[in-house]
């Protein structure tokens, strides 16, 4: 198919408000007479709350009210499971334990709030938070992920006689008689650590109940507005349209601004009715370390059984997954990782135990990748080692274990995140695969050039590491596509921005239906007074599943403009063209009407019309697929490492990505950009440090290392195109893709230019401290 | 993540800085260009009563010689250090430090001074001022006093300065003829603290013999680290690999006294330590050999 | 409020008076004083630099100065680069590489880059990183941004 609009580069209509500093953040709202919100939160992860002393918070000027569990009665609840488990799955444990408003009896993380205190300015609320005593009885914190099982480990929740938040296993085929069959069987552990979303702006909640008209505003920066609203509305005893929920622009979600409820999210509402009053909080740095969720932490056990030509005869893997202190996002991210762990390849036979543990450590949701850039690492790493055991090149043994391109769409016969059995939609590996090496010239490297950096005494290596993602998963979003008496054309969609360019890019889309510049599209997302069905942005689903709904209204539009234009034009349908905002008659530019007029003619306002007339040129429609769209990409890099100092230099960077069709090439590639940036820092940056009392050490932007612009390397990005066969668009999610791969793409690097040492590398994310353990450990062995 | 309030004083005059530092003693913290300070109080780990803030008193920014050297007045900023024709001529250590040091929006803010007062043994400023043998000029209400950076220095955060102290001009000696210097680190990212670093300085003699040495390490202990030892092996030496190495060893393994933290263990930083030594040596003694 | 200052300043140009405790931060003074919401905060520890303005034409971080520090003094913030129908050549070749997705670190990148490229109008690629790497962005690995500074450094710089 070709397109005038969708594939261009075009630019972005939100920039011009973002660059001069006009874009509406939760932190810009004022409202007059609003009021400023802190918390006391607890410094200890596990201890019994003893007394609560507000009174000398009370006395400070300025302090409008101090708020606790009790002060909550009735009202007082735990969070609605936002996800529950698939129901599709048999055999499944899962304890369901949900992170409350304000914690009463017990703590259960550091960073769970005790008290609030609302004043007249966020200083003054401070000041007061400081002089609200709590007596606390500290408890040993559950904090490792094995131990926590052991019998008369202490628990987290004491309702429960255990630490296991969930278990379930998924079968494929018969492990165990494909590893009769093999000639080698590898097994191997992996440890994979805790890293933070670190959005650039924090979360924020602004909340505004109207005593008289009995109706609650509330700015969020959230990416699910619309769940917010309906969950809200349920708890507060409200109909649903008493309540608005507006994400008006907001500094990066990658996940974690997904949560029902986060607790700020709860009380912060609760208490503007009861005070009749606006109430603002914008959560700090620090907080957001303590009380946004965080993800990645998995153990895993692995073994890989493969033929002697390097053929994957089956992967068995037992691992498990930290969930923080609460589950309320049910299994999402390990399922992910299950779905992930026999990467692009052809695996007919899978054996994977999951267990999932309760810490006293912040709750884990997912984060850009969500649990498959654990999938992809494991199995990536397993394929590295088993080619080093094979003495096969490890290029060719990816090769040899691709799936190939007719064998799609390709059931894995496991149930994923959006509890449908994980079919792969579509793909072409091989070619994409090829191009990557030749892109980053891998023969040459392995051939002459590291030969040669090797004689001048310089650790340069390679690394090359092909991915899949599963995206564009349902249940369904929806759109609403308007031509309004100006010809200019309006449309909302619930799902929210954080900096997608859905505001291009859906426009992008319609502007293709209807023929008008991208500029004449205004596109609302996330606010539920605009459009209230839908679930939110999320497992990389924008382009995909509110891409297509706003595809479809804008095609229902495009059919009602030419039923219409055809009756005025007299001219039969077919022999139309829209273009430049007119319908005109192809061959006869002068005959033409435009699309502000037919709005109005479609919208009489005396007279009559035919029965089950619609009025106005309007359609809302909604996608909802019946499995997810599969992406496919390739990262690889060449990374220089000084093994004096640790430390690294990545001198090239190349990626080739099939995302399906591109709506905004430029709006892909910046999408991959980011997440190459965080991947990186999953590979040897960010890395969350508790201690064995579950306290976490590094709660600043100086001490959890983002990769900042020296960190990064030019990335170079090459499109393939494989479009998804089962939306219109043909549309795969590109969201996360970026992060994937890398930890795994690095490790493999780190280990070719370190070949001298013979490094293992089962770990992410890595530190020069840790790098220099492992060269150290190889010493003393040797 | 709001400071804690305070009283604040704006004073135009180096007396009158003094008179607010008698009356409120303890109470009371200087406001340079506030770098360090103001993130401690945004975290409220610091909570002063009283700011008195030295950013409006006239003729603290000068850069000037004196003798057989450069004196900085304590409110230098570190861009206008960076950008200085003379640091960078006279004290091309301190010239090649500066960019070193922080992001350019802290760097346009800070202060030499500030930093100096801070005592961060994690500072640049710190390690390299000892390496030169920089001399602090501290005033109070009695009078004023000169004290050279080995013993201004003395401990965790600390310096010789009391409450009642204001630093207000710092003097870096010109190095001797046949010098050569040297600042090497490693930090996670260039502009994080560094796990650890080190400032050489070497002088050599008429037969390229080590006439003098000096090795300061920044984030290897409580204040800047001197490695006298390492320097004792090298006095009077003819420098060599096998020397270099000797001296890198015995600051690093014997000398240096580093930390553990989430970043580094204090094994990393003496490997590191050794490391850097070994390239600021010979760096220092390329230098040293060139002329200057 | 007891404790309270007079702060005269002017920012983009035009004077303001207003008195404050003094403890406000300079960020929280443009944002919630004078209105002028563009700056954001990230940190309020002096790494994000999302809060980067120009205080007498020198880039800093609003968040690591209080207000009455700035009494007497101009300060410039990203609504004294461009308007929305005006754009700064900056901004409009941030807007033309995609230099920004959520846009929440962009004002502070634009401020810390202004005065940058007036002193050195044409960056290699490895200056501009140093140049922005008092800077975080999430979004974008930075790439873009320094498409869009050298994209800016060959409009004015022909």
């Amino acid at each position: 198919m070709t397109y005038k609009v969708i594939g261009k580069r075009v630019k972005r209509v939100e920039d011009p408000r973002l660059l001069t500093g006009q874009a509406l953040f939760v932190g810009d709202v004022s409202l007059p007479g609003m009021l400023y919100a802190a918390f006391f939160r607890s410094d200890y992860a596990h201890a019994k709350v003893i007394s609560i002393d507000i009174s000398q918070a009370l006395e400070i000027p300025g302090v409008v009210g101090v708020y606790t569990a009790e002060d909550m009665g009735d009202d007082w609840e735990p969070g609605p499971p936002l996800v529950s488990p698939p129901p599709t799955l048999e055999n499944v444990v899962f304890n369901s334990r949900r992170q409350v408003p304000l914690v009463k009896g017990k703590v259960k993380h550091a960073g769970e709030i005790i008290a609030v205190v609302i004043a007249e300015s966020r200083y003054i609320a401070e000041d007061a938070a400081e002089e609200i005593l709590v007596e606390f009885e500290p408890l040993p914190a559950v904090v490792d992920l094995e131990k926590c099982l052991e019998p008369g480990s202490v628990l987290v929740h004491d309702d429960l006689d255990t630490n296991l938040a969930a278990h379930l296993i998924q079968n494929k085929g018969d492990y165990e008689g494909a590893r009769k069959e093999a000639d080698l069987v590898i097994s191997r552990r992996f440890h994979l650590d805790r890293g933070a979303a670190a959005a650039l702006e924090n979360r924020g909640i602004v909340a505004d109940w109207d005593e008289k008209n009995q109706h609650l505003t509330v700015w969020d920066a959230t990416q699910s507005p619309i769940p917010i609203r309906n969950g809200l509305a349920a708890r507060l005893g409200l109909r649903t349209h008493q309540v608005r929920v507006v994400a008006p622009f907001v500094g990066g979600g990658f996940g974690p601004k997904i949560m029902m409820f986060y607790a700020e999210e709860m009380v912060l509402p609760w208490i503007s009715m009861k005070l009749g009053k606006p109430i603002k909080w914008i959560e700090d740095r620090r907080e957001n370390f303590y009380a946004t969720t965080q993800e990645r932490e998995q153990i895993h056990d692995v073994e890989m059984a493969l033929s002697k030509e390097g053929h994957i005869l089956g992967i068995k893997q037992k691992f498990i997954h930290d969930t923080g202190a609460f589950n309320p996002y049910g299994l999402t991210t390990p399922l992910n990782t299950q779905s992930h762990s026999m990467g692009g390849y052809d695996v007919q036979n899978y054996y994977s135990d999951l267990t999932v543990v309760f810490t006293n450590k912040t709750i884990v949701t997912p984060v850009r990748g969500a649990g498959r850039p654990q999938g992809i690492y494991i199995v990536e790493r397993m394929l590295d080692i088993a080619a080093r055991e094979l003495e096969l090149d490890p290029m060719e043994v990816r090769r040899l274990n691709f799936i190939p391109p007719d064998a799609f769409p390709y059931d894995h016969e496991i149930i994923d995140q959006a509890f449908a059995t994980l079919i792969f939609d579509s793909g072409n590996y091989e070619p994409a695969f090829d191009k990557a090496l030749e892109m980053l010239g891998y023969e040459d490297f392995i051939k002459n050039e590291q030969p040669r950096l090797r004689a001048e005494g310089k650790y340069v290596g390679i690394g090359i590491v092909p991915f899949v993602e599963t995206t564009g998963v349902g249940p369904y979003e929806g759109a609403r596509v308007s031509v309004e008496p100006s010809g200019k054309i309006s449309a909302a969609t619930g799902v929210g921005t954080q900096g997608q360019s859905h505001m291009t890019a859906f426009a992008q889309v319609i502007a293709e239906q209807l023929g008008v510049e991208v500029s004449d599209v205004s596109m609302v997302t996330g606010d539920t007074a605009e459009f209230h069905w839908g679930t939110g942005t999320f497992a990389s689903r924008g382009a995909v599943v509110a891409g297509n709904a706003v595809n479809a209204a804008a095609g229902d539009v495009r059919l009602k403009v030419l039923k219409l234009a055809s009756k005025i034009l007299e001219t039969p349908e077919e022999e139309l063209v829209l273009e430049d905002g007119m319908v005109r008659v192809a061959d006869k530019p002068d005959q033409s009407i435009s699309l502000g007029e037919l709005a109005l003619l479609a919208n009489p306002l005396r007279g009559a019309v035919e029965p089950g007339t619609e009025p106005g040129l309007e359609s809302t429609k909604y996608f909802g697929p019946a499995f997810g769209a599969t992406a496919f990409g390739v990262h690889g890099m060449i990374l220089e490492v000084d093994p004096e100092t640790m430390m690294i230099n990545i001198r090239k960077y190349i990626t080739v990505e099939d995302c399906g069709t591109m709506i905004n090439p430029l709006v892909v590639e910046g999408q991959i950009h980011g997440g190459v940036s965080m991947g990186i820092g999953n590979a040897y940056y960010e890395k969350l440090h508790y201690d064995e009392n579950a306290q976490l050490l590094n709660a600043s932007l100086a001490d959890y290392l983002i990769p900042g612009s020296t960190e990064m390397p030019h990335i170079e990005v090459h499109h393939a195109n494989t479009p998804a066969p089962n939306n219109e668009l043909g549309t795969k999610g590109v969201g996360e893709a970026g992060a994937i791969p890398v930890p795994a793409v690095f490790a493999q690097a780190l280990e070719n230019a370190l070949h001298d040492y013979d490094l293992e590398i089962l770990e992410t994310p890595l530190s020069p401290n840790r790098l220099y353990e492992l060269l150290q450990k190889k010493e003393d062995n040797s | 993540m709001k400071p804690a309030p305070f009283e604040y004083y704006a004073p135009t005059s180096v007396s009158e800085v003094l008179e607010l530092l008698n009356e409120h003693g303890y109470d009371a913290k200087i406001l340079a260009g506030g770098q360090s300070l103001i993130p401690m109080m945004n975290f409220r780990l610091v909570q002063p009563a009283v700011l008195v803030d030295i950013n409006k008193i006239p003729n603290l920014s000068y850069i000037k010689t004196h003798e057989n050297g450069i004196r900085l007045g304590a409110m230098v900023r570190h861009t206008q250090a960076e950008r200085d024709s003379l640091i960078k001529e006279r004290v091309p250590l301190l010239h090649e430090t500066m960019p070193q040091i922080a992001t350019i929006q802290i760097r346009n803010r800070g202060t030499i001074g500030g930093s100096l007062a801070h005592a961060d043994a994690s500072a640049e400023l710190v390690a390299v001022t000892t390496a030169l043998e920089a001399r602090f000029k501290i005033q109070n209400l009695e009078g004023e006093r000169w004290v050279p950076a080995s013993e201004f220095f003395v401990g965790l955060l600390m310096t010789s300065l009391e409450p009642e102290d204001m630093l207000v001009e710092i003097e870096i000696p010109d190095l001797p003829a046949r010098s050569g210097w040297s600042l090497k680190e490693v930090a996670r990212r260039p502009h994080d603290f560094a796990l650890i670093g080190v400032a050489a300085v070497l002088t050599l003699d008429k037969k390229d013999r080590c006439q003098s040495a000096k090795l300061v390490y920044l984030s290897a202990g409580d204040g800047p680290l001197v490695a006298e030892e390492a320097a004792v092996l090298l006095q009077g030496q003819k420098i060599s690999e096998d020397l270099i190495i000797a001296a890198a060893e015995k600051a690093a393994t014997e000398e240096i006294d580093p930390g553990n933290d989430i970043h580094a263990t204090a094994d990393f930083r003496r490997h590191l330590a050794n490391v850097l030594t070994r390239r600021a040596l010979a760096e220092a003694y390329q230098r040293a050999k060139g002329g200057k | 409020m007891e404790n309270t200052i007079t702060v005269s300043v002017t920012v983009n140009g035009t004077p303001y008076q207003r008195s404050v405790d003094p403890r406000t931060l300079l960020s929280d003074f443009l944002r919630n004083d004078l209105e002028l919401t563009g700056t954001h905060v990230g940190c309020e520890h002096g790494v994000c630099g999302a809060c980067t303005v120009l205080l007498d034409g020198e880039a800093v971080r609003s968040c690591l100065l209080f207000a009455p520090q700035v009494d007497g003094h101009e300060i410039i913030t990203v609504e004294g680069l461009g308007t929305l129908d005006n754009l700064h050549p900056l901004q409009e070749a941030f807007r033309e590489a995609h230099a920004l997705q959520c846009g929440f670190c962009t004002p502070g990148i634009l401020t810390t880059l202004v005065p940058y490229l007036e002193e050195n109008p044409n960056p290699t690629e490895e200056e501009i990183r140093e140049a922005i790497s008092g800077n975080l962005c999430r979004c974008t690995g930075y790439q873009h941004i320094i498409d869009a500074v050298k994209l800016a450094a060959e409009k004015t710089d022909p």
